[in-house]
């Protein structure tokens, strides 16, 4: 359902991200881990359509993200790092926006938003602008408007970034329980994120993937036999590539 | 035609959402009877007409004008939610196009205010209005095209402040271009041919004839043609970013 086909960018010559290649089938929830930098971001707006690589292609549910970038995010949930959303919008006009842009209208468009509002546990937040919210309720804000229409490929930078534990918890909930029908990317710094709802995970550093395994086995790859350890060797400047498994394509 | 609905709808709500769309036109309901009365001394003419109220309105428009387009992209870059707008199934053109539809509502609604003094003059005498509609209209797309420069200008920058000083600098070149002044200093550079041409793009000339009542299909392109020049370059900008990062 996402492909990511030897994913290249550059910034001002700078390789952001190089020969990146990964698949993600339904069922899977596939965690993107890394350093600050390491070109997670940028490989998920090339997949979502919003950034064109220099080399390469991405597809989400079969349609190319540049060529077919209308077909392939009418398929794609997509949550931006910073959850950014409009301040003056309550969240359930957020969600509306994003579901109207979808096509829905009526019934079927309320139904959607008051149950995207509900899974989102946004509450009587819900009614007030997003500018006046917290941070969780601003991220919950924006997943909410990314699950709304129910679509087939979800990618979600750092949906839980700024979320008290019980906030985490409830949103790992939500992606565990969405995990069965679809294919989802999730980045996180928290690597325990990686152990409780992720059925597989890819290292990347320095703009390449360094590794993509299941938790458990990259977790083995370090010295320490955890995922701590495992990402520190992974990602040091001197660390060479211990699993690399790119390049797995659709079939 | 589902994402212009959609932008159109969430950008006329954020004008009233925010105090942006009340203060423009509080302003604009002030600003255009004060010149209209005081500055063109509307009813010491002795005329029943508004000629004093669209002598000024071109310099009210492009002031306020690019005051109503400086968000439309500057704010989406700003906050980050550009990125959420383009990945989203919305193509580009309905993005742009349901932006300067919305910020064109509000400049309609903006003129709209004026229609008070439109019955006072029809109370005070009998004025052509067909006249007069006619350079509402004229107005009305004056408007638009300073908004789709506005626009254009908007998308190349994440600052506000710096979308509006840029699109009343480009708003005021366009007008400019028109006046004797300007034109005498331009031939006194340019070949006379390029000066004519060069005033032939003015807004101002082109504005004139309408708001004499005399509707011709050049002024019309003329006005459809910056609409479609602005929001064109403004979707050129955003879909460059495409290729280079937010």
């Amino acid at each position: 359902m996402i492909l990511a086909d030897a994913l290249v960018k550059t910034f001002a010559g700078k390789t952001a991200v190089d020969r990146v290649s990964f698949q993600v089938r339904q069922g899977e929830v596939l965690g993107f881990l890394g350093p600050n930098g390491a070109g997670k971001s940028t490989t998920m707006r090339m997949i979502a359509g919003c950034l064109e690589p220099d080399g390469g292609r991405a597809a989400v549910a079969g349609f190319d993200s540049a060529m077919q970038r209308r077909q392939a995010q009418s398929q794609l949930g997509y949550l931006p790092e910073g959850a950014p959303a409009y301040p003056a919008m309550t969240p359930r006009g957020f969600v509306r926006f994003s579901l109207r842009a979808r096509g829905f209208s009526g019934a079927g468009l309320e139904a959607a938003a008051e149950l995207a509002l509900a899974r989102a546990s946004l509450g009587a937040a819900a009614e007030r602008p997003i500018g006046t919210l917290s941070k969780g309720y601003k991220r919950r804000a924006a997943l909410a408007a990314a699950i709304a229409h129910d679509p087939l490929v979800l990618i979600l930078d750092e949906p839980t970034d700024g979320l008290d534990p019980n906030q985490k918890d409830g949103v790992r909930a939500l992606i565990t329980a969405m995990a069965p029908d679809k294919a989802i990317i999730i980045s996180t710094h928290l690597l325990d994120e990686v152990e409780a709802i992720c059925t597989r995970a890819i290292l990347i550093a320095g703009g390449r993937v360094m590794a993509d395994e299941t938790p458990g086995a990259l977790a083995k790859l370090g010295p320490q036999g955890d995922l701590p350890s495992a990402f520190r060797a992974l990602t040091a400047p001197s660390g060479e590539v211990i699993s690399h498994r790119p390049g797995r394509r659709a079939t | 035609m589902t994402g212009l609905n959609a932008v159109y709808r969430r950008e006329l709500a954020a004008y009233f959402q925010t105090p942006l769309a009340w203060v423009f036109l509080t302003v604009f309901a002030i600003a255009a009877p004060s010149l209209t009365w005081r500055a063109g001394r509307l009813f010491e003419t002795g005329r029943a007409d508004l000629a004093p109220l669209f002598d000024y309105l071109p310099w009210l428009l492009l002031v306020l004008m690019p005051a109503l387009a400086m968000r439309a992209w500057a704010e989406e870059r700003d906050r980050g939610t550009l990125e959420t707008l383009l990945a989203s199934p919305i193509a580009l053109w309905e993005a742009a196009l349901g932006k300067f539809l919305a910020a064109w509502s509000v400049a309609g609604l903006a003129l709209m205010l004026t229609f008070p003094l439109w019955i006072a003059v029809n109370w005070l005498g009998s004025p052509d209005n067909a006249a007069i509609a006619t350079a509402y209209f004229g107005a009305l797309l004056l408007a638009g095209g300073y908004l789709a420069v506005g626009q254009a200008l908007s998308a190349a920058t994440s600052n506000q402040v710096i979308a509006f000083v840029l699109g009343a600098s480009a708003c005021l070149l366009i007008t400019l271009a028109g006046l004797p002044l300007a034109l005498d200093a331009l031939s006194a550079w340019l070949p006379g041919a390029a000066a004519e041409a060069l005033a032939e793009l003015s807004a101002l000339s082109r504005f004139e004839s309408l708001r004499r009542g005399v509707i011709s299909l050049p002024d019309m392109a003329y006005f459809l043609s910056l609409i479609v020049l602005g929001l064109g370059a403004a979707m050129t900008l955003i879909d460059a970013r495409r290729g280079g990062g937010r």
